[in-house]
């Protein structure tokens, strides 16, 4: 094999497998724009008409739904994040007896298959006497979203410069105004990407929700119970929006972090 | 090279016309060098000079833009490093961190299926007297330590051709000394041919045999250590080897013997044989170690120049010699080292002095002075293009 | 382990001493509490449900607590083949999603090095499935890969299929998706490890003779291990438990049932609690003994 054909090889690769990935989304945006009917699996037409009446369908099913899966997400990131930061700070900074058996127990509930998680929640709440709500969907979310927040803040943390704090004692800070105005300030970008991937958990989970949520329906538990019957295409407009609002996020906060680090580079 | 064998002994080095160019900058204008077989070389220039360049284009870990590389009188050119005669002791190390001492050392002679590579990579280790450690991780040794089982490593395979970029870098002053004595006594023991890439001059000088100083992608001045310090080329050579006083003067009279130039009213003598221009405007100079102090004005000798009177400005001591600083008016500020024959110094800031040197020890350039400046400028190329930056980076820290 | 794609530092500066301090405490303690009274406790929960029998005068779901140990014997007699399947795909799965994502993540990890912002558009699009619905993402396979769609009546027309076959319902359109949904889970760990891979050491296999696939083999994959093993254990878990590619609404059919879809039937439907529990209990089991062949070689430091 020569080089210049062993040279592009690897990249092509990589573009047909990205081009793989992006399948289904593409897939299900383009649905998003199908005249149908009642199911949405045989195209019949183009139509802008279910991005601009999405939450008409089917009584506003789909927009209800979709409005507790962010109710939810919203609730459980906020309490996740809260724990999970105030752990993950514990875990870096600070020395403590059972230091493994807390990272173990931080860890279990991300080896956990979601069956096992789902199910031992609802056994517990069945036994307990609890109705499945709302309430107990957002506690089983905040539960397997903490996990995430540690580790995602924690690798934060371990990359903050311990001499950014010490200058900031040095200069007369109290320990309130250090954490206030230098640590918090630096830890943010992590725990807003401990937020995002929290509610992205949390907005997506199906598996953990249905069990544990009775009469509730999220956005993707309206999915599961619409598949047999027909998916309307709305659906597929809302995940399409979600789809392009996250993506917009991401892909401008990496954006501007790179404009920073070179525009920061440049004055140095 | 063929698999299974050693090298009978090592190989001489050819670069013809080599040439590499990056995106946004050129490291290598021109370069043409012969390394003979069995010598130590050292390629020395501050960092970004394009010796560490060259080595890799030997190494076969860069392709030339243009030019050809022979070793033994193959063209390796089109070769892969993997298919080269060559070993290279990384200014790193790079000791596989997932193998034992012995599987490193042991490494090369495996993937060349030579018979027996646990009993040859034992004595390589015994060579450099780590045997002992044979069965630790690279991660569980000293720096000094790494060092020497990178060296066993690429010696066990007996090289045609050995490279060593910047190896000692990283070792404190004693085990520096140490390391420059073995490396010199095993290159002469086996009999390989050594490229040894350096910024130390002073290691250079100690352990090579030839020395190509290097800068902005050429090189300067080749030759014997000692040629290259007492008879520098260009001021360049003149400053990055030792230091040295320069004086810039229209020449005023020349004989077959010797050429003397005027230098802001005073005259000074070169030796015609020493002096690379004869006519015009040059630049000479004369080693700080040459001067000789005195502090009354020195009686007129046909053998010595002499300069003076001057101001001293500075009075610097380190131990084995003092270094004073002297302030010539309308010539500049003179370096003089003196060796501490007795205790204390000569002369004392504020003194009046005057210097002397044996007309045999002056120098004449080839290039004008004003073009070097007097204390070489020691940035890092800026316009290194984005996809060899890192790397760049690494090999070219060190200046 | 995985997530250190997240962190945005490329140096770790020194850490500082850890402090004892009584702050430690009221730190831990809540998220602590939490994860103790809503995971833990679930668990054991799940243990007691396990062993109960059913009420003596109780109907349909109405159990009490006993040490009815039988409950194992049963569910694993009724339901073996499901259990090896559900491990069967999931290995099936981790090995081609290994596969799949080591080219991969070692072009944008390696290869694309001098492109920083190519890197993190390419991490984009790899997490990106992400962000629509795992349920859609499945959905659209199986509506791509039925039997009326494009994909297959071209296959057949080409004679690459039987006239009869079909892909959908079938273990291998289940393993199919298990290995698409979890290609990210594989990729990131993957993508950590080999992004910071020093790349001297090619260089210096290549300066010792080694030929660019033993540098691969003996080199590469030793040092990016840490990454496979991480994408491994992250791809294995999760695709054992899951019974969304298997449902039959989803790329399933009758044959494909894995445990998940059992315990989630025996739990929702059946309400046969203790059947669903010890279930639960073995496929948890399975795992620990898992994770704890990891945690013993490599410690608990490195899990978060």
């Amino acid at each position: 094999m020569k080089l210049s054909l062993g040279k592009w090889l690897l990249p092509l690769y990589a573009l047909l497998a990205l081009i793989f990935l992006m399948v289904p989304i593409v897939y299900t945006f383009v649905f998003s724009f199908n005249d149908s009917l009642k199911s949405n699996i045989v195209w019949r037409g183009f139509t802008f008409d279910k991005w601009l009446n999405v939450c008409q369908v089917q009584n506003g099913a789909v927009c209800a739904a979709f409005g507790n899966s962010i109710l939810i997400a919203v609730v459980a990131t906020v309490a996740a994040t809260t724990l999970g930061t105030m752990i993950a700070i514990a875990l870096v900074r600070y020395r403590f007896r059972f230091r493994s058996q807390t990272s173990l127990l931080l860890f279990l509930p991300m080896a956990t298959p979601e069956v096992v998680l789902g199910a031992g929640l609802a056994a517990q709440f069945l036994s307990v006497g609890v109705p499945k709500d709302m309430t107990t969907i957002i506690l089983a979310h905040t539960m397997f979203c903490i996990s995430f927040v540690v580790v995602t803040v924690k690798a934060r943390v371990a990359g903050l410069d311990p001499a950014l704090e010490e200058a900031g004692r040095d200069l007369y800070g109290s320990a309130t105004q250090v954490f206030a105005r230098i640590t918090f300030p630096l830890l943010l970008p992590g725990i807003l990407a401990a937020a995002l991937l929290s509610f992205a958990l949390s907005f997506d989970d199906f598996i953990i929700t249905n069990f544990n949520s009775g009469p509730v329906t999220t956005f993707p538990k309206y999915i599961y119970v619409s598949a047999a019957r027909g998916i309307p295409a709305e659906a597929n407009v809302i995940a399409s929006a979600v789809f392009i609002l996250a993506l917009v996020i991401v892909v401008t906060t990496q954006v501007s972090s790179a404009a920073r680090a070179k525009r920061l580079a440049k004055q140095g | 090279m063929a698999n299974g064998e050693f090298a009978s002994a090592g190989a001489d080095l050819e670069l013809v016309g080599i040439q590499k160019r990056f995106p946004g900058f050129t490291a290598i204008e021109h370069l043409d060098l012969k390394i003979p077989a069995g010598s130590f070389f050292a390629l020395l220039g501050p960092s970004g000079c394009g010796k560490t360049t060259t080595l890799r284009l030997v190494a076969g870990l860069e392709e030339p833009t243009a030019g050809r590389i022979l070793i033994g009188g193959t063209d390796v050119t089109n070769q892969k490093s993997f298919q080269r005669p060559v070993n290279t002791v990384f200014q790193s190390y790079a000791l596989f961190p997932h193998m034992t001492v012995l599987e490193n050392v042991a490494f090369g002679l495996r993937r060349r299926r030579i018979d027996d590579p646990v009993a040859k990579a034992h004595e390589a280790l015994r060579l450099v007297e780590l045997d002992h450690l044979a069965s630790r991780r690279p991660l569980q040794l000293s720096g000094g330590q790494q060092q020497r089982v990178a060296l066993a490593r690429a010696i066990v395979n007996r090289p045609a051709l050995l490279l060593l970029d910047e190896p000692l870098g990283a070792l404190d002053l004693k085990l520096r000394r140490q390391m420059q004595l073995e490396l010199k006594t095993i290159q002469e023991e086996v009999g390989l041919t050594f490229l040894h890439v350096t910024h130390d001059q002073e290691e250079a000088m100690t352990m090579a045999d030839t020395v190509a100083v290097m800068n902005k992608g050429r090189i300067e001045q080749m030759g014997a250590p000692e040629e290259l310090y007492e008879l520098p080329r260009t001021a360049f050579v003149a400053n990055f080897l030792g230091q040295s006083n320069l004086f810039t003067g229209p020449v005023v009279g020349s004989t077959s013997e010797a050429i003397s130039v005027d230098v802001a009213g005073q005259k000074v003598v070169v030796p015609a044989a020493r002096a690379h221009r004869h006519t015009g405007e040059v630049t000479i100079g004369v080693r700080p170690e040459k001067l000789s102090l005195h502090l009354t004005e020195p009686v007129g000798d046909v053998g010595r120049n002499i300069m003076g009177p001057g101001r001293v400005i500075d009075v610097s001591f380190s131990g084995v010699s003092t270094q004073y600083l002297v302030e010539v008016p309308r010539i500049g500020t003179l370096i003089v080292f003196a060796q501490n024959m007795a205790f204390g110094p000569v002369a004392h800031e504020g003194s009046e002095v005057w210097m002397s040197w044996n007309i045999e020890h002056g120098f004449g350039l080839e290039d004008d002075a004003s073009v070097e400046p007097r204390f070489e400028a020691d940035d890092t190329t800026r316009s290194i293009a984005t996809q060899k930056r890192s790397s760049l980076l690494t090999e070219l820290e060190g200046a | 382990m995985a997530f250190a794609a997240f962190s945005t530092s490329t140096t770790t500066p020194e850490p500082a001493p850890r402090r004892k301090s009584p702050v430690a405490l009221l730190l831990l303690l809540p998220g602590i509490l939490y994860l103790v009274l809503f995971f833990l406790a679930p668990l054991v929960s799940l243990l007691l449900t396990s062993f109960q029998a059913p009420s003596e005068f109780g109907d349909v779901g109405q159990y009490s607590y006993a040490f009815r140990w039988e409950n194992y014997v049963d569910v694993v007699a009724a339901y073996w083949p499901h259990i090896m399947r559900s491990f069967g795909y999931a290995l099936a799965a981790t090995v081609l999603a290994l596969l799949f994502s080591y080219p991969l993540a070692y072009f944008i990890g390696v290869k694309a090095r001098a492109w920083p912002l190519l890197q993190s558009l390419m991490l984009v699009l790899v997490i990106a499935p992400f962000f629509i619905s795992f349920l859609l993402r499945t959905l659209a396979w199986k509506q791509l890969l039925s039997d009326e769609s494009f994909v297959i009546t071209s296959l057949k027309a080409l004679s690459l299929m039987a006239p009869d076959a079909y892909f959908t319902g079938t273990p291998l359109a289940v393993i199919f998706g298990l290995t698409y949904n979890f290609i990210p889970f594989m990729t990131l760990p993957l993508y950590t490890t080999l992004e910071r891979l020093d790349l001297r050491y090619l260089e210096a296999g290549s300066d010792l003779y080694a030929h660019p696939f033993e540098v691969f083999r003996k080199i590469t994959i030793p040092l990016s291990m840490p990454g496979i093993v991480a994408g491994t254990l992250l791809t294995f878990i999760p695709a054992a438990g899951d019974y969304i590619n298997a449902s039959r609404d989803f790329l399933g059919g009758p044959d494909t049932q894995m445990i998940g879809n059992v315990i989630e039937a025996n739990f929702l439907v059946l309400q046969n609690y203790p059947a669903a529990a010890a279930l639960s209990i073995i496929l948890m089991s399975v795992i620990l003994v898992i994770v704890s062949i990891y945690v013993k070689r490599s410690g608990t430091e490195e899990l978060l």
